[in-house]
């Protein structure tokens, strides 16, 4: 076994467990920090796939910045292990959960072994050292990849307006006063600056 | 020198496991959470093959891929937010309407 496959194998390992114990988990702040650890083990076989700059792309915005979104909905909202989430299901619907991901699996299990290729050359000093550094991804990115790129960010733009017109909280005044049209104007401008 | 079936069979595994928290678990953050385990299990398999072709279109696509989930989670959060306000449970069985 070659040292590749050695980092390959503990890599997908931990990778498996953490995303396996994350839907274990009662409690939602742990849950987060095991999709955290899955996620690091992902970062590292994508390095070993030559993928350096994607590999910190995955950690800086996942880890970084998702996923502490995510830690910051969990403690805002006070969540803490709920009985109730952890109800047992009926019978039924345990035979339908599970045989839909186990299908899923094995359809798949079945597409992939039919795919015939040549070994992935692994490790980042390869036949072409500059695969996958910042500056082939960028140049891909900015020249043939530009109008998708454009557009995304028009959607990350319209995905930050929606989620605060979203998660604004309604004032409850307008609905009360709702004698005075006037003050039902107004009211909404007061919130937005407050 | 690992086998692209590797890669693959990560991928898919971690695929399984998304679809099976989306399905089994009853708490939204959760089920959440593992729709962005399966959008990187997408990731993983399009970086395998872009390293076997050669070429670094796979990296850009994740990319985006990556822009698109985060766009996701900031929208998806700020609902889950919202509902909770009014119906004071993550319990994905309580949501059973879409008007209140």
């Amino acid at each position: 076994m070659t040292l590749d496959y050695a980092i390959f194998l503990i890599s997908a390992a931990v990778a498996v467990f953490g995303a396996t114990m994350m839907i274990m988990q009662r409690n939602p702040v742990a849950s987060v920090l095991y999709l955290i650890l899955s996620l690091v083990a992902q970062a590292v076989v994508y390095v070993q796939l030559g993928a350096l700059f994607l590999g910190a792309i995955l950690i800086v915005v996942y880890a970084g910045a998702i996923l502490v979104l995510f830690l910051f909905v969990i403690m805002l909202l006070n969540l803490r292990s709920n009985p109730e989430l952890s109800a047992s299901l009926p019978p039924l619907g345990w035979f339908t959960k599970v045989a839909v991901p186990v299908l899923m699996v094995v359809e798949l299990y079945f597409v992939v072994d039919r795919v015939i290729w040549p070994p992935v050359p692994t490790g980042i000093v390869g036949k072409n050292p500059d695969f996958g550094s910042v500056e082939t991804v960028a140049t891909m990115m900015f020249t043939d990849y530009m109008y998708p790129l454009q557009l995304t960010g028009v959607l990350l733009l319209v995905a930050v307006v929606g989620a605060v017109v979203i998660a604004r909280r309604e004032s409850a005044e307008p609905r009360k006063t709702t004698a005075s049209p006037d003050n039902r104007n107004e009211q909404p401008i007061d919130t937005v600056a407050g | 020198m690992v086998p692209i079936h590797a890669y693959l069979m990560l991928a898919m595994i971690l695929f399984g496991i998304g679809a099976f928290g989306v399905l089994v678990s009853r708490n939204v953050i959760v089920m959440f959470m593992s729709v962005e385990l399966m959008l990187n299990a997408a990731n993983l398999v399009l970086i395998a093959f872009s390293r076997a072709l050669g070429v670094v279109d796979g990296h850009v696509f994740v990319f985006l891929v990556l822009a698109v989930a985060a766009a996701e989670a900031a929208v998806g959060l700020a609902m889950i937010i919202t509902i909770y306000r009014n119906r004071e449970t993550i319990n994905i069985d309580r949501y059973n309407l879409l008007k209140w």
